[in-house]
Order: structure tokens, then sequence, then C-alpha cells
């Protein structure tokens, strides 16, 4: 009992990047009918966003402090960053430890930012023209964005540690009624889902009870009937596509403690995102998300020595066979409705 | 002749000279001067060229014809190395019998994938093929390699080992890809003043099998077989309405192209006895789309020109540093001479894949016919312009339709 409990909870941190990066990709694609292929490259920006405040937080000068000397007697050059000069040691400190969390506030003006300019300046040209081209021009974009991302913080993963307070792990076994040591799991990921349940609740209650949600779901259902009553829908839907982002942006933004960010790691999201999309049901919201805990938890259960040694190798495919059998079986996916993407 | 139109053959012909004269035309500048590095006529890069034209033009005979966006075509390129070095290692080094199998066994594959993934179209498949590319790769990669069933050889990649059978390696023969004794390495230079040409032994087997199959594309483009392919692309709907199951004609369009992969993949392990799993990863199989679009979708010679065109670049923009740039802007004064090579920089050496992903925006943007589009633009362009000057004097008139 407790050892299927740990491997659903091991699932869950990938289950929640899955999920939210497969509720942006529906997102635009219920709203704007365009297949993203650069959705993955807007998680990776979303993670640089952490990187690059953790970078500009610990921007520090170099004081020649008379009090310390090295072995030989030289003064040392201590280090204060800007951060600590400017609030005191200790709320400098704090600030530059909590820096992932505080990348949020960061990275939602600049991943709305970033979807909208995307979506004004080059998607818009492309509602038109077939799906194909979508794809290979999104695909194009990736690649440019992931090129300049490369180019200004390398090839290499940047660590961007966790908050001390949340870097451990918690015996949760004990919690739950289990034996002690049974379910021992870290923090972050505990953090990480239940950032990714917030989004979650945050954009279906966005689109269930505000107005705008409201005129954003009609649109989805009949784009032209919303223009005919005077309703500019393509403005909202730009918003939507900018909230896409941002959902994107923030899953990135909390990911990097888990896995330090590099900066093809959008490309390795964005397939098996792809996957979980077409699993859930092409255009179903709640289908996206679904499928994405699944196959998080689907990959954990295929990870654990058990499985691995009675078919080898089973934890590496096991979501791409998923996604055949699924789409074979019920070609629509989970939860997919009739109409969407079928010609 | 050969029983093509009066166009195909000249098309042909000219394919013919361009690839047979290859050494030539790549190599016009002489060996020691400062622009020997835009050079391309050394065997590696002709052979890179003609082996991903035929992966293009394969590529080609199913997103061309029928409209269906393979994103995990490299499996098979990827399968067809594997099946070719299987056969260095089993039988002998030569390529006969290597390329024979990497072709059917790519065909294999491709029936089997082509089967699942065709039941579904547009997005739908262009997943599908993603997914079972994918898998191919992370089957080769790690768990086709374990020690007890070692078919793929991991991370190091498959390659011929001193104590592999070999059963019909004699002496005499060259211990590496050889045509009957003909080492593919073997290189004839002639020597011409200043120039140097290389003629390659290999690259001149890639070139042969490359006409083969692009005579092979251009039957396939005008029997009715094609038509009926784009007839799938145009309207499937229709076509299904009018009594005609479409499924036969994808899956062996499917099947054709699957097999041109393989093709190139055993060809690129005769030219290198070595496979490695990377080959199959889907960023690969981007890359022949991209070559596909680039020169321009379902024509007969875009697929050709967007390879080579990609496969120069690649080779001639990554070979660029920052000390080539201050030679060729030497001229500038010295501020101006550092900002514009501190702007180039980004795009050159490292940064290739940059501009090559600028590059294929742009022409999916602007020129989504590819160069050959482009082609056609700039001769309508010319042209117009001349029967503009000489339409006026005539004063001719059109009868009206």
């Amino acid at each position: 009992m407790d050892a299927i409990l740990l491997q659903i909870l091991n699932g869950l941190d990938k289950g929640s990047a899955y999920a939210l990066i497969a509720l942006g990709l529906t997102l635009i694609f219920g709203t704007l009918g365009v297949v993203n292929f650069a959705h993955g490259a807007l998680f990776m920006i979303g993670a640089f966003c952490a990187v690059t405040l953790q970078k500009i937080f610990s921007l520090s000068y170099e004081v020649i402090d008379e009090t310390q000397t090295d072995f030989l007697g030289n003064p040392l050059k201590v280090k204060t960053p800007y951060v600590e000069s400017w609030f005191g040691p200790e709320l400098g400190a704090v600030i530059i430890d909590w820096s992932v969390p505080l990348a949020i506030l960061f990275a939602i003006p600049i991943m709305l930012g970033v979807g909208y300019a995307m979506e004004r300046g080059l998607i818009k040209h492309f509602y038109k023209r077939p799906h194909a081209d979508q794809i290979l021009v999104t695909f194009g974009l990736a690649i440019v964005l992931q090129e300049i991302v490369k180019y200004f913080f390398g090839a290499n993963p940047i660590q961007t540690p966790p908050p001390a307070a949340l870097s451990g792990s918690v015996d949760l076994g004990v919690a739950l009624g289990f034996d002690p040591n049974a379910i021992i799991y870290p923090i972050w990921r505990l953090v990480y889902f239940l950032f990714a349940v917030v989004i979650i609740g945050g954009v279906f209650s966005f689109l269930q009870f505000t107005t705008f949600g409201m005129v954003v779901r009609a649109g989805m259902a009949d784009r032209e009937t919303v223009g005919l009553l005077g309703i500019n829908i393509d403005r909202r839907f730009t918003i939507m596509f900018g909230i896409a982002a941002a959902v994107a942006g923030l899953a990135g933004v909390m990911y990097g403690p888990l896995n330090p960010p590099n900066y093809h790691m959008g490309m390795d999201f964005l397939v098996l995102s792809f996957v979980v999309v077409v699993v859930g049901g092409m255009g179903s919201l709640p289908g996206a998300v679904l499928a994405g805990f699944l196959l998080g938890i689907l990959e954990s259960f295929a990870s654990t020595t058990w499985a691995t040694t009675t078919i080898p190798g089973i934890n590496q495919i096991i979501i791409y066979l998923v996604a055949i059998i699924v789409l074979l079986t019920r070609p629509r996916g989970l939860m997919g409705r009739k109409g969407v993407m079928e010609e | 002749m050969l029983g093509l139109n009066k166009k195909d053959t000249s098309l042909l012909i000219i394919v013919a000279l361009l690839t047979l004269l290859a050494p030539f035309i790549l190599n016009p500048f002489p060996a020691d001067s400062a622009m020997a590095q835009f050079n391309a006529g050394y065997p590696d890069l002709m052979q890179r060229f003609v082996i991903f034209g035929i992966f293009a033009i394969g590529f080609n005979i199913l997103f061309g014809l029928t409209g269906y966006l393979s994103f995990g075509h490299a499996a098979f390129l990827g399968i067809g190395s594997y099946s070719a070095v299987w056969m260095f290692k089993l039988l002998s080094y030569n390529v006969i019998p290597a390329i024979a199998l990497s072709i059917v066994i790519a065909g294999l594959f491709s029936l089997l994938i082509g089967y699942v993934s065709l039941r579904r179209s547009g997005i739908y498949f262009s997943i599908l093929t993603l997914a079972f590319a994918q898998m191919s790769f992370a089957l080769a990669y790690s768990v086709l390699s374990n020690p007890k069933f070692n078919l793929t050889n991991g991370e190091t990649g498959l390659q011929v080992y001193a104590d592999d059978p070999q059963i019909f390696h004699r002496e005499g023969l060259p211990d590496l890809p050889h045509l009957f004794g003909l080492s593919m390495r073997s290189t004839y230079t002639l020597d011409v003043g200043a120039w140097s040409f290389d003629f390659n032994a290999g690259y001149y087997l890639c070139a042969v099998v490359m006409m083969i199959v692009f005579y092979l594309a251009i039957r396939i483009f005008r029997s009715p077989f094609g038509i009926m392919l784009r007839a799938v692309k145009s309207n499937q709907q229709r076509m299904n309405y009018t009594g005609l199951n479409s499924r036969p004609y994808t899956l062996a369009a499917f099947v054709i192209s699957g097999m041109y992969a393989g093709l190139a993949g055993g060809l690129m392990a005769a030219m290198d006895p070595l496979a490695g799993a990377e080959r199959m990863q889907w960023t690969a199989s981007g890359e022949v789309v991209l070559m596909t679009i680039l020169g321009g979708t379902g024509t007969l010679i875009g697929p050709v020109l967007g390879a080579g065109f990609i496969k120069y670049f690649e080779n001639i923009f990554s070979k660029i540093n920052d000390s080539v740039l201050h030679g060729w802007f030497a001229f500038l004064p010295d501020g101006m001479e550092d900002f514009v090579v501190a702007v180039l920089h980004p795009f050159v050496g490292k940064g290739w894949h940059l501009t090559l992903g600028i590059l294929f925006m742009l022409v999916v943007i602007f020129l989504p016919g590819g160069l050959v589009e482009g082609g056609q633009r700039l001769i309508n362009w010319i042209r117009g312009k001349r029967s503009g000057e000489t339409d006026k004097p005539s004063g001719k008139t059109e009868p009206a339709e």
C-alpha cells in the first residue's frame, strides 16, 4: 500500500509539469486553433526567468575587508550582494534564498509579454494557413528561442536551489499513519504539486466564474457568433494566449529546483506534452490535466525496479506506448469532443 | 527517354550532370587561397549532400504528395544504419548486402509504423509518428543494448569489432566498407594548377544511387499512383466518397519513403561504418522536414536543393569564427569592425542553429513553396520585365475567354 502511494507521489511532480504545459497547449489550441510547437520553449523561458532573477539578486560588489586576512596576512576581498547592502544583511539573505518563488512575480509579466508578442507578431498571421505550416513556423520559433537562451546562458544546466526552508524531505508516512521512513518525500515536489493545483484551479475558475472567461468559452464554442454580437473576441483570445504562455512559464519557474534548467529542457517536455494532449483529447482542458497526471504517475510506476526487470526499458517507452494504444482504441483521446481536429 | 517527357528528362540530365561533376562545381576556389574554406568539394561533405538528398527525396514522396507530415522519419534512417552495420559485422564489408538489408528492414518497420499511424491524419498522424520515433530512439539508446542482447550498443554506437564473424571476409579485401574490393574511402586527387579536385569512390556510389532513386521519384510523381497521392492531399474525403480507399495508397507512400530513408541510412553506414541512436532523435526528423520545406515541398528538385543548401551552410557557417569575421571586416574602422563582429557573432560558428531557425521561419512565413518557388518568382519577374518591354510596341490583342 505505502509502496503504491509512494509511486503515485513520485509521479506527481512530472505529472504536474505535463499537466501545466498540456493545459496551456490545449488552451491555445481550443481558442486560436493553433498547434504551438514553441510551447516547450515558453516553459524553458520560464525556468530561465528564475535563473536570471537569481543572477540579478546575487550581483555583488567586492570590498577589501581589513579585519579578515588569509593565511599570508593579506586582507581578504569580501563579496557583498547589492541586495544585502540595500535591504540589510538578514532580509537580503532571505531574498536571495527565496529567489525561485520570487521569480514567479518576475516571470508573470515577462511571460504575458512574450505570449502577447508571439501571438500578435507571428501566430496571428497563421490562422488561415494549414496546420502543417503552423507546426513548422512554431517549430522554427522554438529553435530560435532555444538558441538565444543557449547563447546567453550557455549549454550547461544551471543550478537553481529551492529556499533552504523547503529543500529537505518530510516523512509523509507518519502523517498518513504508515510506518516511519516508509514514505520520505522531498518538500519541493510537494510544493510543486500544490502550486500546479493552484494554477490549474485558478485557470479553471477564471474561465468558469468570470465574465471574461464566459466570453472566452463562448468564443471557443462558436467564434463567429460571438464576434457578430459585437465582442472583440480576437483581443480576448490574444490575452488567453498570454495566459497560456504564463502558465507554461510558471511551470518552468518552479521546475528549476527539481531539475537544473538547460536550454533544451523545453523540447524534452514538449514532445511528451503533445502526447499528453492527444491522450487527454485535443481541445479538452480537463482531459489535458487528467492525462498529464495520469501519465506522470504511470511513468513513475514504470520506473520501479520491479517493472524495469520484468520488461526492460518500459520506463522509457511507456508514455508513447499508452499514447499509441489510446489513439488506436479511442481516437479522440480520453475526454476529446467530437468535431475537434477532424478533417 | 526512359519513359519520361522532355522536361523531366532534361531535369534528370541536369541533376546527373550536377552530381557527377560536383567535385568540380563545389571546388571553385584554389586550394590554398583565402576562399578555400568555402569549398565544399571534399568527399565527406559531398557524401552528406547526396545521402541527405536521398532522404529528403523520400520524405517528399510522403509529405509533398500526400500532405501527411511525419515527424519521425529519422527512425527509419537509424534503422537502416543499424541493419547495414549488422551486415558488416556478420557477412563482410561489402556494401551491397548491407544497403539491401537496410532498405528491406526499414521497409518492414515503416510498414508496421505506417499501418498504425495512418489510421489517423493531420496533427494526430504527426504526433503518432513522433511517438514511434522517440520510442525507437529510447529503445535503441538504452533497452536494446543490454549485455545479453546487444543489438544497438547503446551510447557508444554500433561498430565493427575485430572479433566479429564477418564470414565472407577474405584476405586482400580492404578492412573498410568496399564495393567488391573498391574501398569507399579511396580517393583520387586531380591537381589542376592551384586547384585540386577529389574523386571519391564512396561519393560516386552515393551519386549513382541518388540518380537512380531520383529517376524513380520522377516516375512515381508522374504515375497514376502519384496522381492518386495528390488526390489524397487535395481532398481525401471527396476521394473516399468516390469509392476509393485511400489508405493503401498512403501506406504505400509511407513505406516507399521509409525505404528511401533506410537507403540513406545504409549509405551513411557504408561511408562510415558506425550507427548511433542520435540519428533517430526527433531533431533529426525535424531536419529532413526542414530540408524539404526549404527546397520546395512537392517539387522534384526541391528536396535535393534543400538538403544541399542546409548541409552546405551548416558546414560553412559552423567554420566561421571571430578571427575569420575580423579578417572580413578589417577594412572598417576599428570600433565599427568590433561592433559588426559582435553583432554577427551569435549567428556563426556554434550559433549556426540560430541562423537555421531564423531562416526556416522566414521561409515558412514568406516563401511557403521554398527555394523552387523563389526561383520561379525570380524568373517570372525577370521575364515579366522583359516581356513587358516587348509587349508594348506589338500591341497584340488577346482573344477574350
